[in-house]
């Protein structure tokens, strides 16, 4: 320690500040002041277009300078830069490549809907760059401090897009019930790091690792205690069960275009600080988070699973279904090796994808005013616009681990890493849930494919149909919604329910026609069809060629 | 406790203390809101006082800034905008079960900490921040470890600023009639794209029956 002078204070030696360590997150953090101030320099509204543009090029970037941090990282090995507070390592390099990827794709699919909505403005794209600078840092934060600092600027701006949509009260009260939930659990968190500061003397990662490593707690009630407020903090921003209560009503309320964004970027920051602090910083209790983390896999992955079952608003049935996959990306977390952590990373690599794409194609079939998400929606949809239905049938497949996608080797790898860390029975139910959930992903893609036949029968048929589902129709009630109510009783119910349903559409006026539009292809905007070829591209062709993927994420080595 | 060097020491403790423990007293007490609010920054600068007395120079700094500063200027802005005149009679509905409950839950973390406070059941590392160095020492440190150890963290709020600035602005904007380019579609009750909730809770309610609608 240096004498408390006046002398002393003015030669502060002030730490070198590594650039290149830094770059993308400089880049996205940057990215969104300039899109700031193109808006705020134009005498005129610019279209919306032209933000996206910009916003995917700032996307591009990043991941350009992503990619030279993983050259870096590959030739001279990991480092820590900026007094400590940064790890540049395989992981944090892979976090920040998937941020970018998110941030390029993240404006293609949602230029339409924002288009369309007459939302325009640069306010979206700007809080996308920042939340994806937030998670950037979270990947490489070697830091408590910065890893919550990382944290809020990743959750604040998707508080404000979930209330972006202010014609309706849905967005307003997600925004408010994510931002108030989201707030509390930045508390907890924050109380975490203090135990933890408190048992350990430091909240540098590596310093936490080193006393632990070298120091036996004799009474660790602090370390145990802030461990698990940790654990709630992380697992609230995962969505983990049982604080996942947010998401549903969250996923429902917001605009489409910010659920893609906030599902993926979310689960991409939070997964990323969440695996470095447990697996890389404490190690050495993992006996005691352990079995804490598999009585929330076990619960995280039926819960999401059953309950995406009984849903009939499809964000509400993805949102059920992220918890799901948030499951199985813990599976990884549980495994506690260096296996888990890459199939952890493989999975949110083809989670996000699949996530952001997902919700494309949700953003154009809801509709003017985003407000069709019912199931009954997509009825037929493959033979009114037979590609955004078979976008949508690929990528639900895909998040159901059907081979050929990269959902399957993502399922795959979780599932090895559990099972060769001798969790048999987590790998055991989480294949159950995953059989669970493939039955939800199949009943969407049956309903957008299996009725065209009925649709497009002649008048005649229809009519002898309408005759012999009259009685079925007037049972259960006119309304539409009265027909779910079976559908609701049971999962075991619910296909069986298909069919008054099926005869209740060619009775009652189809609902395309009722809210004024058809969904057509023609009518999806350039940008929408760019973005999903790109999901729908990446998840064919690793899922078919994994290789290159999976050679990225295992040279994800934790640093410490 | 009270291992007060000198007399000086002695009678400022007294003082701040009596002005802390009043402006306490006086927010409980008064019916006043915007007295309730004054009386808290009175509370604030007693605290803040002996916070100096302590030596933690820059707490007692924070205190005024930011608690008095900010955070009851707040208060008042909150409760201007509500309006002065109604007042909320606190004790009005006697001691029912839930005021017992919070009284006993009071008492349990009161206890909890007298117990922590006396009994070392923990360990962990020593501090790590060193002895006090006389005035302002501790400002001193805290502005090393903002430039040094901390500089990243400490530039990362910046993103945090204008995340706030971003969203103030956003969410606050007045939307003219003029802006709105579509007309909210009006959903039938119970019709499927109203997302009639198998949840009770679920935030889609503005096609139902009885909802309220958007502001226009």
């Amino acid at each position: 320690m240096m004498a408390r002078t006046l002398l002393a204070a003015s030669t502060l030696s002030l730490p070198h500040v590594n650039y290149t360590a830094i770059m993308p997150e400089l880049i996205a953090l940057g990215g969104s002041l300039l899109l700031l101030a193109v808006a705020a320099v134009t005498p005129r509204r610019l279209p919306t277009t032209v933000y996206a543009a910009m916003t995917s090029g700032i996307g591009i970037a990043s991941l350009v300078a992503s990619l030279v941090l993983y050259h870096d990282v590959r030739q001279g090995g990991a480092f820590v830069a900026i007094a400590h507070s940064i790890d540049v390592d395989g992981f944090s390099v892979l976090v920040m490549t998937l941020a970018s990827c998110v941030l390029i794709l993240t404006p293609m699919l949602a230029a339409g809907f924002f288009e369309r909505e007459g939302l325009g403005g640069c306010e979206y794209y700007a809080l996308a760059c920042i939340s994806v600078g937030g998670a950037m840092l979270m990947g490489a934060a070697n830091d408590l401090v910065l890893i919550f600092l990382a944290l809020e600027v990743l959750s604040i701006p998707l508080y404000v897009m979930a209330g972006l949509d202010y014609r309706r009260e849905g967005s307003g009260e997600a925004a408010l019930k994510y931002f108030l939930l989201g707030a509390f659990s930045s508390a907890i968190f924050v109380y975490g790091i203090a135990l933890v500061y408190g048992a350990t003397g430091s909240t540098n990662l590596g310093e936490i690792a080193a006393f632990l490593a070298h120091n036996v707690l004799v009474a660790n009630g602090v370390l145990y205690g802030g461990m698990a407020l940790l654990i709630v903090g992380f697992g609230f921003k995962v969505a983990a069960v049982p604080f996942h209560m947010w998401t549903p009503d969250v996923y429902q309320g917001s605009p489409t275009p910010a659920v893609g964004f906030m599902a993926s970027i979310a689960k991409v920051g939070g997964f990323a600080a969440f695996l470095r602090v447990f697996i890389s910083t404490l190690p050495t209790l993992s006996q005691t988070w352990k079995p804490v983390l598999w009585v929330i896999v076990i619960i995280t992955v039926l819960l999401g699973a059953i309950a995406a079952l009984v849903q009939r608003d499809v964000k509400r049935m993805l949102a059920y279904s992220s918890i799901n996959h948030a499951g199985f990306i813990l599976l990884g977390l549980q495994a506690a090796t260096a296996k888990g952590a890459t199939g952890s990373l493989y999975y949110l690599f083809a989670y996000s994808l699949l996530i952001l794409g997902s919700f494309g194609v949700i953003a154009v079939v809801g509709g003017r005013g985003d407000t069709g998400h019912s199931i009954e929606r997509y009825r037929g949809l493959a033979r009114r616009s037979p590609l955004l239905a078979g976008a949508f049938a690929l990528l639900l497949l895909a998040q159901a681990g059907a081979p050929f996608t990269t959902g399957f080797f993502a399922k795959l790898y979780v599932v090895e890493a559990a099972v060769a860390a001798h969790s048999y029975a987590l790998a055991a139910v989480a294949m159950v849930s995953a059989a669970i959930a493939a039955f939800f992903y199949l009943r969407v893609v049956f309903v957008m494919f299996a009725d065209t036949r009925l649709a497009e029968a002649p008048a005649g048929d229809a009519a002898l149909v309408q005759a012999a589902g009259a009685p079925a129709v007037s049972a259960v009630g006119a309304s539409g919604s009265g027909v779910f109510e079976p559908a609701v009783a049971g999962g075991g119910g619910v296909l069986l329910a298909e069919a008054p349903v099926r005869l209740e559409e060619e009775t009652a006026t189809p609902e395309a026609s009722a809210t004024g539009e058809e969904i057509r292809d023609g009518a999806v905007s350039a940008w929408t069809w760019s973005g999903l070829i790109l999901t729908v591209g990446a998840t064919v062709v690793f899922g078919i060629w994994p290789q290159p993927l999976v050679d990225f994420a295992q040279h994800a080595h934790l640093l410490f | 406790m009270l291992a007060v060097a000198t007399l000086p020491d002695a009678i400022t403790f007294a003082i701040a203390a009596v002005i802390a423990v009043v402006g306490a007293l006086g927010v409980v007490l008064s019916r006043n809101p915007v007295h309730a609010a004054l009386m808290l920054v009175m509370t604030l600068f007693g605290v803040a006082v002996l916070f100096v007395e302590e030596n933690a120079q820059f707490l007692a700094a924070v205190q005024v800034i930011v608690y008095t500063g900010a955070i009851v200027v707040l208060f008042l802005f909150v409760i201007m905008l509500i309006g002065v005149d109604r007042q909320e009679r606190v004790f009005a509905d006697g001691f029912n079960a839930r005021r017992a409950l919070t009284f006993f839950l009071g008492l349990a973390v009161l206890a909890e900490v007298l117990l922590l406070a006396h009994e070392r059941w923990v360990t962990g590392a020593h501090s790590v921040t060193g002895k006090l160095h006389g005035a302002a020492a501790n400002v001193s440190d805290l502005g090393h470890a903002i430039f040094t150890t901390y500089l990243l963290p400490f530039e990362v709020t910046s993103a945090l600023l204008v995340v706030a600035v971003i969203g103030a602005v956003v969410l606050a904007r007045r939307h003219t009639a003029g802006d709105e380019p579509t007309e909210r579609p009006v959903l039938a009750a119970g019709e499927p794209g109203s997302g009639a909730g198998e949840d009770a809770n679920s935030p889609a309610l503005e096609g139902a029956p009885g909802g309220s609608g958007v502001d226009r």
